[in-house]
């Protein structure tokens, strides 16, 4: 039965996938990304190419995902553009910033269904911010500069 | 350095309180600010109304266009029932330009606003209410002489589209307050674009 699930979700999943490049989720099937069992630090950025605070703040993810490449570090940035802009505005954009990172589109409007399920500190402002590990999650509603940003993540990395 | 410190807790307490704003059954600060037309809009120049509906907004913020139609139509709608939309725009034109005063007249006169649309240039108002995101929505209504925080949050469950809309949380809140009691739920929610604090 369980399996039945899983099998539906994914191809629900599937299904909203409105680009072959950049996967398109409800917070159901996106759920996953925040709840990952491996050994590795796990940051999920949200951000929107129309976010200027957090246009800002990308080019210090994509320094700590290149400079920590062969560490446990994983990074996934979780889009908030709507997927009609995937073409216009998101593939543009991860190509100008040349991003090295995971970029996935996370479609769901029933904002308030689900701020809660990724930390119930979110007021709802982006960028924002979660890393966790199996250790232990912090959650961030605010924009990074590459110094402050690594510092969190070197001292969660050494806590691995 | 006792002092020092007793200094930097005050500090301290008193930026969290700055960043905490109201919640639900808190009393609201009126305010006096610019409106688009020139004219300066106190709560207190309302004698008729029964409330407002607050709504920090601004003119860039995806969320906040795809919302300013409904905006209107409940303005109309609860303007006559005695709870007029007042929008404040706090963002800091330095970091987002199109939010100036002057864009402000600019999208208020192409939108056709039936409200007032309110300058808060220090960000004075945005702080204590404890305004996150464009829209965020103060639901304010007058007990006596105080005016009374009764919900806050987002609009309705579905940003994208009106007509998939499920839950009108503002409206079922104002609603309740027409009917004599306590919105449920009192606060909910959303994305939306942070508001530009200024440095």
């Amino acid at each position: 039965m369980k399996k039945t699930l899983i099998i539906a979700l994914l191809l629900a999943t599937v299904s909203f996938t409105y680009s072959q490049d950049i996967p398109v989720y409800e917070f159901e099937g996106f759920e996953q990304f925040l709840n990952q069992e491996g050994d590795s630090l796990y940051l999920v950025n949200f951000w929107a190419t129309w976010c200027v605070p957090c246009v800002k703040e990308m080019p210090a993810l994509n320094k700590l995902a290149i400079n920590y490449s062969n560490t446990r570090l994983s990074i996934l940035l979780v889009s908030l553009d709507m997927p009609r802009q995937i073409d216009s505005r998101v593939k543009p954009f991860i190509e100008k910033y040349n991003l090295q990172s995971k970029v996935i589109l996370l479609d769901d409007p029933d904002f308030n269904s689900w701020i809660d399920k990724v930390h119930e500190d979110w007021g709802g402002a982006i960028p924002a911010t979660l890393i966790y590990s199996k250790r232990n999650r912090a959650f961030y509603e605010q924009s990074f500069d590459y110094e402050e940003l690594e510092n969190i993540v070197q001292i969660k990395l050494n806590e691995l | 350095m006792k002092i020092v410190t007793t200094i930097f807790a005050a500090l301290l307490f008193f930026s969290l309180q700055a960043q905490n704003g109201y919640s639900v059954g808190d009393k609201a600060t009126d305010f006096k600010l610019k409106n688009v037309d020139g004219s300066m809009v106190s709560l207190a120049d309302f004698n008729e109304s029964k409330g407002f509906v607050v709504i920090f907004t601004c003119n860039h913020c995806p969320y906040v266009i795809a919302y300013e139609d409904r905006i209107i139509e409940l303005d109309k709608k609860y303007k006559k029932l005695g709870y007029p939309v007042i929008a404040i725009n706090p963002n800091d034109e330095t970091i987002v330009p199109g939010d100036s005063f002057e864009g402000m007249v600019k999208r208020a006169n192409e939108k056709g606003f039936t409200f007032p649309y309110l300058r808060d240039k220090t960000q004075e108002i945005a702080n204590a209410y404890g305004a996150q995101r464009t829209p965020h929505v103060y639901l304010l209504n007058k007990e006596g002489d105080d005016l009374v925080v009764r919900y806050i949050g987002t609009i309705d469950d579905n940003y994208k589209d009106a007509s998939l809309v499920t839950k009108t949380y503002l409206s079922d809140a104002i609603d309740a307050l027409l009917e004599g009691v306590n919105p449920d739920p009192d606060f909910t929610k959303a994305i939306g674009c942070s508001i530009k604090r200024k440095s």
